[in-house]
């Protein structure tokens, strides 16, 4: 059972991903892009990360394209007209593409624990939230803290960049 | 079950689909969201090492997931940034088209 819902939301994951980068409507490629977060978010469950699969689903496919698809539709984009094809960098680019396709197959593959299954987990009576918290707030909480003051720089930083006039 | 392998597997397709997005697309917010890609694929093989991981007391590796949720929160960060500069460049020359913007061509 849970190899057909990981092949099935890995394909779905991977074909959607695969249409964001093909659409030439950039509103497509936003719809597209949520659907490949939403598979993410399912594979991340079948690997008993349910914290992270819901954050996933709030932050990514929530607010992240949310922010998306308002500065698509503010900037009114079109779809994108052809324009004449630059061949030597589209080869160029191809050539990056399977080279680094091969080459991470290849890691992959010569992983020893590449084939191992994953070991069983205890049953506890703590909810995967409450050890994720764990963990964040008693062995991460100075990174936790700098991450807050990394927001606050992120937020003001966007205010002074919309300003009318950029000085 | 899958093996960890064909989670890395996934997720290193996931990280190439990103990459042809940001190498062959010239729309600077398709090149955007072929990074949101490419981060999640590292976020995927995270949480697979994770659960591969397990510690003595038969649980994850929360240690993983405290990092794919710092992840997170940085390319939330991230995309409210860059989705700014987008705006702004726009704002200056009215196009998001890669080739456009060439003014810092050496």
């Amino acid at each position: 059972m849970l190899t057909i819902l990981f092949w099935v939301f890995s394909v779905l994951m991977l074909a959607s991903a695969a249409a964001v980068v093909l659409f030439r409507n950039p509103v497509n490629s936003a719809m597209s892009l949520v659907l490949s977060f939403l598979a993410l978010a399912a594979l991340f469950v079948t690997l008993d990360a349910y914290f992270i699969g819901v954050i996933q689903v709030l932050v990514y496919a929530g607010a992240v394209m949310v922010l998306f698809l308002f500065i698509i539709m503010l900037l009114d984009l079109k779809a994108e007209t052809r324009r004449k094809l630059n061949i030597a960098a589209l080869a160029g680019g191809l050539a990056v593409l399977g080279g680094f396709v091969v080459l991470i197959t290849q890691v992959i593959k010569s992983l020893p624990s590449a084939s191992d299954k994953f070991p069983a987990l205890a049953r506890t009576g703590y909810s995967d939230t409450y050890d994720v918290g764990m963990a964040l707030f008693s062995n991460f909480n100075l990174p936790f803290q700098i991450i807050g003051v990394l927001l606050l720089v992120a937020t003001v930083g966007v205010v002074i960049l919309s300003r009318r006039s950029l000085r | 079950m899958p093996t960890l392998g064909d989670y890395l597997l996934v997720s290193g397709l996931l990280f190439s689909v990103g990459l042809a997005g940001v190498l062959l697309r010239r729309n600077l917010l398709i090149i955007f969201m072929g990074l949101e890609l490419m981060l999640n694929a590292a976020n995927l093989s995270l949480v697979a090492f994770a659960r591969h991981g397990v510690t003595a007391f038969g649980l994850p590796d929360y240690n993983a997931q405290v990092l794919v949720f710092f992840i997170i929160t940085v390319a939330a960060a991230e995309v409210a940034v860059g989705l700014a500069i987008i705006v702004a460049l726009y704002r200056l020359r009215q196009t998001t088209h890669v080739e456009d913007l060439d003014k810092m061509k050496f």
